[in-house]
């Protein structure tokens, strides 16, 4: 087993990002008066020469991106999910997914697990938001190490992505030694043909928990990990889909718009079965601690291994 | 600037505004109002001011210029065909279906359009990540960019003049098409903007307030803008919407309608005058 490393996703970002401008001399990184937040400050305090603050406006950042992208910069715009890409969006629209810029946003402080800030800043719908843009890559990783690979991956990528960061310290699971990020990829986690569970970013973990405990049982759920929400790994959804018949899908996000709605427009056209969505169910959060509300909206591991079971009883 | 040099400004502009005119007409539809009160800025940018290679559009050097009334595009699309950028024919086919020349400015398409503008209060953010990559590179292109004064009543545009003035971006010039027509009214029934002059002062700008139609006025402007440092320029150019074509001048009506058969035949025959004119 792999050394465990507890860290919020928005860390593992502003420590990548950091170490990617060291090489990478077109990075330049902005952020909407949340540095301190999203971690860019990471970066700020290593390349201050390309770092600008833009204050609270975010329209006008990532307006900028654009601007800078079509020079030939790699602008990472950086906010909070909820202004990044609801206060943005018709700037991410129009400036940047329309004329292809290769602009990177960032979205940190996203899902449920933002806590005490509540429904305002509890992001449940960037996903959404985002996927209805053409061209736009959208990233959702689980862990520190995946976080690494994933901010890597985009800015290596050539186009707009959107990569979505999270307010809480959580434990990885992946192994930096045997790990591969392969942009559009799912990635299974675990094998079993009885059920599968489709997740993404934050309850992955607690999914694997959940999966590794039914095994004692006698149950075999097939995880798969999917961090690109966009490009979807059909792939893998319609393999799942053909050998195990039944799917859940957990993103810690509105039900509506997000993994559940990709995964479903995959199954719908290629191989229709049942899915059972785990999510915020279209309602608005509340203030609490991450860890409680994380609980009391069904994505701590017993809760995903009782819908597991449900599931499995409709069989 | 001497006679000759004005004369043939005046020259082109006009046969910028007749390729507005002939776009718009064919299209059925588009913004000549606007169009034809920017064409002399525009053509002064192409044909002075920047430093650009109809050749070469993206090298990596150029001065760029970001349309941020991004309707007026017409005007804008003639006087990039004029200099060289793509064939004038292009005009014609304007908003067709599989046309390089989008209803707004499309900047994966079209040759010499530096940024996709179209959504009002976007393309300053973007003139201002121009200005401020050139400044990270230590570069010394500039940056220009046309706003309407209704698009002026946009927030976004105040948050990039403040970002503008803030990151020291001299290099950019901010010209406001300051025509006094939009969409439902006079500027000053609809939104309020005014006055817009003290507005981009109180930002920390370099205010510069002209006749948006004379190219002396407009030379002046931007001499003084590339002599200024440390702060961005705002040039607040006073124009008449519809400038040239006699029934459109000052008419609020032709923001965003085009000519039928009988107007269009006036309107050219008007340009056409001007331009038999100035061609002596």
């Amino acid at each position: 087993m792999a050394q465990i490393v507890t860290k919020a996703t928005r860390e593992s970002f502003g420590e990548a990002l950091c170490e990617l401008a060291k090489t990478n001399e077109d990075i330049v990184v902005l952020d909407a008066d949340l540095a301190a937040a999203t971690k860019t400050s990471i970066f700020q305090k290593s390349f201050p020469e390309r770092f600008r603050n833009c204050g609270i406006a975010e329209g006008n950042m990532i307006g900028v991106a654009a601007g800078l992208a079509s020079c030939g910069k790699v602008p990472v715009a950086a906010s909070f999910a909820m202004f990044a890409t609801g206060r943005a969006f018709e700037q991410i629209r129009n400036s940047v997914a329309y004329p292809e810029l290769n602009v990177k946003i960032a979205g940190s402080h996203a899902g449920i697990s933002t806590g005490e800030d509540g429904a305002t800043h509890q992001c449940l719908e960037d996903i959404g938001i985002m996927r209805t843009l053409p061209g736009m890559t959208i990233l959702n990783p689980a862990d520190h190490f995946e976080m690494i690979e994933a901010t890597k991956a985009a800015i290596n990528h050539q186009g707009p992505v959107y990569i979505r960061l999270g307010r809480l310290a959580i434990d990885s699971f992946n192994d930096p030694d045997n790990y591969t990020f392969e942009l559009g990829k799912g990635i299974t986690l675990h094998e079993g043909d009885d059920i599968t569970v489709i997740a993404t970013g934050l309850p992955v973990n607690e999914a694997r928990k959940a999966a590794e405990n039914l095994e004692k049982e006698g149950i075999n759920v097939r995880l798969i990990n999917i961090h690109t929400i966009k490009p979807i790994d059909r792939d893998i959804i319609i393999k799942a889909a053909k050998e195990t018949g039944r799917i859940i899908t957990i993103e810690e996000h509105n039900v509506i718009g997000g993994l559940a709605d990709a995964v479903c427009e995959v199954t719908s056209s290629e191989c229709p079965v049942p899915v059972r969505r785990i999510g915020v169910n279209d309602c608005f959060g509340y203030s609490g601690p991450a860890k409680e509300l994380l609980e009391i909206f069904g994505f701590n591991a017993p809760s995903i291994e009782k819908v597991i079971k449900e599931e499995l009883n409709k069989k | 600037m001497n006679s000759t040099d004005t004369n043939q400004l005046k020259l082109l502009a006009t046969k910028a505004r007749k390729g507005a005119i002939i776009g718009t007409f064919n299209a059925k539809s588009g913004h000549p109002g606007g169009s034809l009160s920017a064409a002399d800025i525009f053509t002064y940018l192409y044909f002075k001011e920047m430093n650009v290679d109809p050749q070469n559009p993206s090298w990596a050097d150029r001065d760029r210029f970001v349309l941020s009334k991004g309707h007026c595009c017409p005007s804008l699309y003639a006087v990039l065909a004029l200099k060289g950028f793509f064939p004038m024919s292009e005009l014609e086919k304007l908003r067709h279906v599989g046309a390089m020349l989008q209803g707004h400015p499309d900047m994966k398409g079209t040759p010499g359009i530096d940024m996709s503008t179209g959504s009002l209060g976007q393309g300053i953010s973007a003139a201002c990540g121009m200005a401020l990559a050139a400044k990270i590179d230590n570069k010394d292109y500039r940056v220009y960019t046309v706003l309407g004064d209704g698009e002026c009543e946009e927030g976004q545009v105040w948050e990039a003049a403040m970002f503008a003035t803030h990151k020291g971006l001299d290099n950019l010039v901010v010209i406001v098409d300051y025509n006094g027509l939009q969409i439902d009214g006079t500027t000053a029934q609809v939104g309020g903007v005014e006055p817009i002059d003290t507005k981009f002062e109180s930002f920390g700008f370099n205010v510069i307030n002209i006749d948006g139609h004379n190219f002396d006025d407009i030379e002046k402007a931007l001499d003084n803008a590339k002599n200024t440092k440390g702060v961005p320029t705002a040039i607040i150019a006073k124009t008449v919407k519809g400038k040239g074509v006699s029934f459109m001048e000052n008419e609020v009506g032709w923001h965003g309608k085009a000519t039928n058969a009988e107007e269009f035949e006036i309107a050219i025959k008007e340009l056409d005058a001007q331009i038999k004119e100035l061609e002596g």
